[in-house]
């Protein structure tokens, strides 16, 4: 089974997703970012979805439970880069990502978890990128 | 209404749903459908193409190329023999979900494509119809 890298930049876990992903990956995805977020303490989970051509009910509840999970090690979730077709088609499906933050690209995306970071007081005063903290 | 190039493709597995979704991505290039509705009609394809094998315990994909009047169209159609659905009204009620999933997977199929049809017998099983055309 292929397997969804997780890499990590700085408090921030980036997941990238460039496969098509059938419904055992997903799981896997899941319990591999839990597992990341819960060893290295990261205050924030980018999911890059710039190259996924379809999002169903099944890959949409994945955005979710990863949010959720995330919430219950104190870290933030963005899911970035969603093609127009395929955010079209979620509407149309009825799926509304319920507290699923989103954002238009990568580096959006950051500065959001940044932010996010900074007024928690995730990301300690004196990174004020919040890339060096770990 | 004529139809061409139909092929059958087994639906037991989680790559197996993939491979259907590829398959209907391509019949769709091929006639041309535009990319939100190829979008559209894969994404209804992974929602039926996952009934088939969570509640229907497996089966298949019969995809095809069809005409209408000189328009073109992908015809998809999913089937097993499974336990059949007993409550359609329920079943197709957005929200409802027996199983994984957000509830979606009928009605929000359906919202997805220009035709649809539900043949489900209890104890015989469901088959799944569903038609995109080319605008």
């Amino acid at each position: 089974m292929e397997r969804v890298p997780i890499l990590k930049i700085g408090g921030v876990l980036l997941v990238s997703i460039q496969i098509d992903l059938h419904d055992q990956s997903v799981l896997a995805l899941q319990e591999d970012l839990a597992e990341r977020i819960s060893a290295t303490g990261a205050h924030g989970v980018v999911i890059d979805i710039s190259a996924v051509e379809i999002v169903d009910s099944f890959i949409g509840r994945m955005f979710a439970t990863i949010a959720s999970i995330s919430r219950l090690f104190d870290a933030d979730t963005v899911v970035v880069g969603m093609r127009p077709a395929v955010a079209i088609t979620l509407v149309e499906l009825g799926l509304t990502l319920g507290g699923v933050r989103t954002a238009l690209d990568l580096e959006r995306g950051m500065r959001i978890l940044r932010v996010l970071g900074q007024e928690s007081g995730r990301i300690p005063a004196g990174d004020p990128t919040g890339l060096e903290w770990s | 209404m004529t139809a061409s190039g139909p092929e059958e493709l087994p639906i037991v597995s989680d790559e197996d749903v993939v491979r259907v979704r590829q398959a209907v991505r391509g019949y769709a290039q091929q006639v041309r459908l535009s990319l939100v509705d190829q979008t559209k009609l894969v994404t209804a394809t992974s929602e039926l193409a996952r009934n088939t094998l969570v509640y229907g315990g497996g089966g298949s994909a019969r995809i095809e190329v069809v005409t209408d009047n000189g328009r073109e169209g992908i015809r998809a159609s999913f089937q097993d023999e499974g336990p059949g659905i007993p409550d359609l009204t329920l079943a197709l009620a957005d929200g409802w979900s027996s199983g994984k999933g957000m509830g979606l997977g009928l009605s929000g199929a359906r919202r997805l494509v220009d035709e649809f049809d539900l043949d489900t017998e209890v104890g015989r099983g469901t088959t799944v119809t569903v038609v995109k055309w080319k605008r």
